[in-house]
């Protein structure tokens, strides 16, 4: 290979000269602390160079040597629990071998190479395979057991295959191929930016339930979908981001931390040991992988992170797990994807955005999907992809966010206005949108109650009746309104503060199973078709909006995911004061 | 001996540029001697073969192209810190400004450090009491947050700072603390209020100050905030302190950017900011915080002037993006004679549930501030309300909201410069306005609160909630 000099450097960008071997987006060493970074465009034999670490130093001159590979990953047990930084450097062995700070030119391999992992074949000798075909298996830990493929490219008759401890680099057996017999190791690599393959691609129709009732009752995403949460800054993106990371039912997690604040992955980092999965009670780290570029960190990792988090979940997605992949925030990474290209001088296009960001942005959420896996058991594996957006001032015009709006399905849309009032989380009801309504109904009426999609219905309706009789109220005062508008309000603030309002930080509050999300919007429901019914019966609005009985489905939520038929009891409380209420009313007329 | 160059070509706004060099480096520390013998500092911005673009810190003003001589450092720009820097006041590039003897270095440390290892990092968990009301019980501060303050020109912003450098404290221990003091840009007078407050608080022997004043050069504010940062963390996590850095006005600081990047001919983002004014910010904010099994912690509280009160004006959007909250300021509060006039609603604090509780405060704490946010915005929609339709065609309820916003905001925001609240008396205040309000508006509480916090402020009549209110 060629070594190139240095001859130019700006910021995070190098340009090297006499690099006559390089092609586009291969793996560079810069000068001879060994930086890395990435070709991202060729002239002749200049090569520009994006630099994943820190240039400061670096003069012209200096040495640039291509490894000849693309940007990969290290796909192996041992990722599970681990947190990387943008191009997958271990940042806990990172520590361990310079300390506190992040300095430039380590060297860490992303797989512990002396790990010796007690490896159980579930393939036989003699078996035909082909790439994606489950050769064995790893308890990486004990909510993953961790697949082990046949690697992409290698078809053939299995000669050999050994059960044992191995190293991710040993040879756990050999496969007789068109070329040869090769051995077989744990460990694969995989370019970044190029998606993993798959037999096909499946309509996503079962829901990620999150335990967020606003999402799984009103805006679904399903298993293999896409979302997007764009909102201004203080509108909760993040917070929903670790609820979702922490209570959504899917395999494997994969926490993207783009560009955003350290101290928040800090927070994943000291809280998610200590959470329990509420369906296996094992601790949430133990299914969740996570990439970590933090603001301060270099701007060019940054634009890495985002591809070596969606490989990885693909990976996983292929052993047929169901994986959710959470990058916060996207527009750091759209950022990074500007600054890079305006120091490229390319013409630019919207707000100085690169004119390719829509196609970047398209190409990494249809990487999501449910898919029919490799390999010969047709077995599915689904990724979920759930990108914030952090756009300037909150204006959702913003080219990242239109972009993204294009090809995601779901639309949690946050607003300040909402925070401000410490609705949370601050997902407006009226600007979202889920496009996987339709297909999840099916699973909704079977998995839940058969109401759920009307039930559903009748509520958003309700909101969307409040929202136009806001703007009367505020012309004409409440007081002019007829008592059935005036119900309807009491109702739609019920069904925002009673049910749409979840706090993330109560113990009970935080996660709300689908049963008991319906059996919530249902109390409010009937409460409100009693307190019409009494009104025909000239019962007066004010005595229905002050029932002591509102009280408790005020806080029904709090109830216990183990005690959830004591909701179904307040029904008979509503109705029996309803009762009393149209008794004394007569005896007053 | 270094190589001297007399080859410059262009001198641009502050940037020069030289060519034959030999051996640049990216960032490198260059030292420009003008013809007249006064030396300026800079930094190299882009090198090529043969040609560095050189950013002068104090301007280009007398630099010719002909006589003046540029020698390359070859290393960055470093501060020598040292434990008698405490008590002492620097210019913006970090050089002594008062009488004080010369500081002699304990070491020499790169003013731009290094990422902390999100990993290496501690969770910020230890309550700040600022004696201040509206921050302490609705936006509370702790140790290792970076925690701004939005504010508008005119707006005593300077003051607030100065309050919560003086009063702020951790509960129970007795641990050094330190301020570091960046400021950029501002007028003298200003930096005199700073500098007068920690003198006659006797603070200012706990204090580190750089002063970049208004008339100073521009671009040397781009080196303030970093020499102030390093500083603090020489402080905090060699000298094992607890450091409060506040950085003000740091829309100073990113003018000063965009005046390089102007001059720079680089593709301008939003009103002219460049694109990496995101990326530029975070390595100055992210600079805050703990580090596991380290001692020390450095707080931040940067101050910036928003442009015509705008929230959304790139600057204190993208330091919304980065910081853990903001403490917003508001006129017309500032108007109605509230001090300090924070505008709570959109205020916050995103680390406080870490640092408020049982063990911190008090068990309360949580459901408190969300039912005062949540009473205080639905009476603040009532007096708009009441402005369009007038005050009689309130409901009975909106009424009492109506009320409960105004006495909020005299009572609980508004508090004077020298009043240094408790925490007990920030929550029982808070609870004290909430007993006007009936038990089935107060839907944010549990139960076992209002029974163990509330039951003292209601009157008698109140024990049948139905009957109040509606």
């Amino acid at each position: 290979m060629n070594e190139g000099r240095i001859v130019k450097i700006s910021g995070p960008l190098v340009v090297a000269e006499g690099m006559t071997d390089a092609k586009m987006f291969d793996v560079v060493r810069v000068s001879e602390k060994g930086l890395i970074g990435e070709i991202i465009e060729l002239r002749g034999d200049r090569a520009s160079i994006q630099v994943y670490e820190e240039t400061g130093g670096l003069g012209p001159g200096e040495p640039v040597l291509s490894t000849g590979q693309t940007l990969s990953v290290e796909l192996a047990p041992g990722m599970i629990e681990s947190i990387y930084d943008g191009i997958q450097r271990p940042l806990t062995v990172i520590r361990e071998k310079v300390g506190d700070y992040i300095v430039r030119g380590v060297h860490v391999p992303a797989i512990d190479r002396d790990k010796k992992w007690p490896f159980t074949p579930t393939a036989k000798p003699g078996d035909i395979v082909g790439p994606g075909d489950l050769l064995g298996v790893i308890e990486e830990t004990v909510l993953v057991a961790h697949r082990i493929m046949v690697p992409p490219g290698i078809e053939g008759k299995i000669v050999e295959l050994n059960e044992g401890k191995f190293t991710v680099e040993e040879s756990i057996g050999r496969i007789e191929t068109g070329e040869g017999v090769k051995d077989i190791c744990m460990l694969q690599r995989w370019p970044v930016r190029r998606p993993r393959p798959f037999k096909k691609k499946l309509p996503p129709v079962e829901p990620l339930i999150t335990g967020q009732r606003v999402i799984d009752a009103f805006f679904p995403v399903s298993k293999g979908g896409t979302a997007c949460i764009p909102g201004p800054f203080g509108s909760g993106k993040t917070v929903i981001q670790h609820q979702l990371a922490k209570w959504a039912d899917a395999d494997i997690v994969i926490f993207i931390g783009c560009g955003e604040r350290g101290n928040e992955m800090t927070n994943v980092l000291m809280e998610f040991p200590e959470l329990k999965d509420p369906r296996s009670g094992e601790p949430l780290m133990k299914r969740t992988v996570m990439v970590a570029n933090t603001s301060n960190m270099p701007v060019a990792a940054r634009e890495a992170s985002v591809y070596t988090g969606i490989t990885i979940g693909e990976y996983f997605r292929d052993m047929g797990y169901r994986v959710a992949v959470m990058a916060d925030s996207t527009s750091r990474w759209a950022e990074a994807m500007r600054e890079i290209s305006g120091r490229l001088e390319e013409m630019p296009g919207e707000e100085g955005y690169p004119a390719y960001l829509g196609t970047r942005i398209a190409e990494f959420y249809e990487r999501a999907g449910k898919v029919i896996c490799l390999g010969s058991d047709q077995r599915e594996g689904a990724m979920t992809v759930i990108g914030s957006v952090s756009p300037p001032g909150g204006d959702l015009s913003d080219p990242v966010v239109q972009a993204t709006l294009r090809v995601a399905r779901v639309f949690w849309s946050l607003e300040d206005l909402l925070a401000f009032q410490r609705h949370f989380p601050a997902i407006s009801w009226l600007n979202s949108y889920s496009l996987y309504l339709d297909e999840l109904e099916e699973y909704l009426k079977r998995e839940v109650d058969e109401r759920m999609p009307e039930e559903r219905r009748r509520a958003m309706r309700l909101l969307q009746q409040e929202a136009d009789l806001q703007d009367v109220v505020k012309l004409i005062g409440v007081d002019a309104l007829s008592p059935e508008n005036r119900l309807i309000l009491i109702t739609a603030r019920s069904i925002r503060e009673d049910f749409l309002h979840q706090i993330a930080f109560d113990e009970v509050d935080t996660y709300t199973s689908l049963k008991k999300q319906f059996k919530l919007l249902n109390i409010i429901l009937v409460m409100h078709d009693a307190a019409r019914e009494a009104l025909t019966h000239g019962a007066p609005i004010d005595k229905l909006q002050g029932l002591r009985v509102r009280e408790e489905i005020a806080r029904a939520k709090y109830t216990p995911e183990s005690r959830v038929t004591e909701i179904d009891r307040i029904k008979e409380k509503i109705e029996a004061e309803i009762e009393e209420l149209l008794k004394t009313e007569e005896i007053d007329a | 001996m270094l190589k001297e160059y007399l080859t410059i070509k262009d001198i641009i706004g502050p940037l020069v540029l030289v060519e034959e060099v030999e051996g640049a480096r990216y960032e490198e520390l260059v030292e420009l001697e003008l013809a007249n013998g006064e030396t300026r500092q800079g930094k190299v911005l882009v090198v090529e073969t043969g040609r560095a673009l050189v950013q002068l810190f104090e301007g280009s003003t007398g630099v010719d192209v002909s006589r003046s001589r540029v020698r390359f450092l070859g290393r960055g720009i470093e501060l020598g810190v040292s434990p008698d820097m405490l008590g002492r006041i620097f210019d913006g590039l970090g050089r002594p400004q008062d009488e004080g003897p010369r500081i002699l270095p304990e070491k020499r440390v790169d003013i731009n450090g290094s990422p902390i290892n999100p990993y290496a990092r501690n969770y910020p968990s230890e309550f700040i009491q600022t004696g201040v009301s509206s921050i302490d019980g609705l936006n509370t501060l702790v140790r290792g947050q970076k925690l701004p303050i939005f504010s508008g020109s005119g707006l005593p912003h300077n003051r607030l700072a100065a309050q919560i450098a003086r009063q702020a404290k951790v509960l129970g221990v007795e641990e050094e603390f330190a301020v570091v003091f960046g400021a950029m840009g501002i007028t003298f007078e200003e930096a005199n209020y700073f500098t007068d407050e920690f003198r006659r608080t006797g603070a200012l022997a706990r204090a580190v100050l750089f002063l970049n004043l208004a008339n100073d050069p521009a671009i040397e504010r781009i080196a303030t905030p970093r020499m102030a940062l390093t500083t603090a963390e020489y402080l905090a996590f060699d000298l094992g302190m607890h450091v409060l850095v506040i950085l003000t006005d740091m829309t100073n600081y990113c003018e000063a950017l965009r005046e390089i990047s102007a001059a720079r001919k680089e593709i301008p983002g939003r009103r002219g900011f460049p694109g990496y004014l995101y990326t530029d910010l975070a390595t100055i904010y992210e600079r805050a915080g703990r580090i596991k099994d380290k001692k020390g912690s450095i707080t931040q509280i940067p101050v910036l002037t928003m442009p015509d009160d705008d929230k959304t004006h790139p600057i204190p959007d993208l330091t919304g993006y980065i910081t853990e909250g903001q403490i917003v300021l508001n006129r017309q509060l500032h108007k109605k004679g509230i001090q300090p006039p924070v505008d709570v609603l959109p205020s916050l604090s995103r680390l406080k549930d870490k640092g408020i509780g049982e063990g911190k405060t008090r068990e309360d704490q949580a459901d408190l501030f969300n039912q005062l946010f949540a009473a205080y915005a639905r009476g603040k929609e009532a007096q708009e309300l009441a402005v369009i339709l007038g005050e009689t065609a309130l409901s009975e309820i909106d009424r009492l909201y109506y009320n409960f916003a105004d006495t909020f905001e005299q009572r609980y925001v508004s508090q004077g410069e020298d009043e240094d609240r408790s925490i007990e008396q920030t929550l029982e205040l808070g609870w004290e306005l909430l007993a006007v309000l009936p038990t089935s508006e107060l839907k944010r509480v549990r139960q076992v609160w209002l029974d163990k916090y509330l039951s003292k402020y209601r009157k008698e009549d109140s024990a049948t909630p139905q009957k109040d209110g509606i």
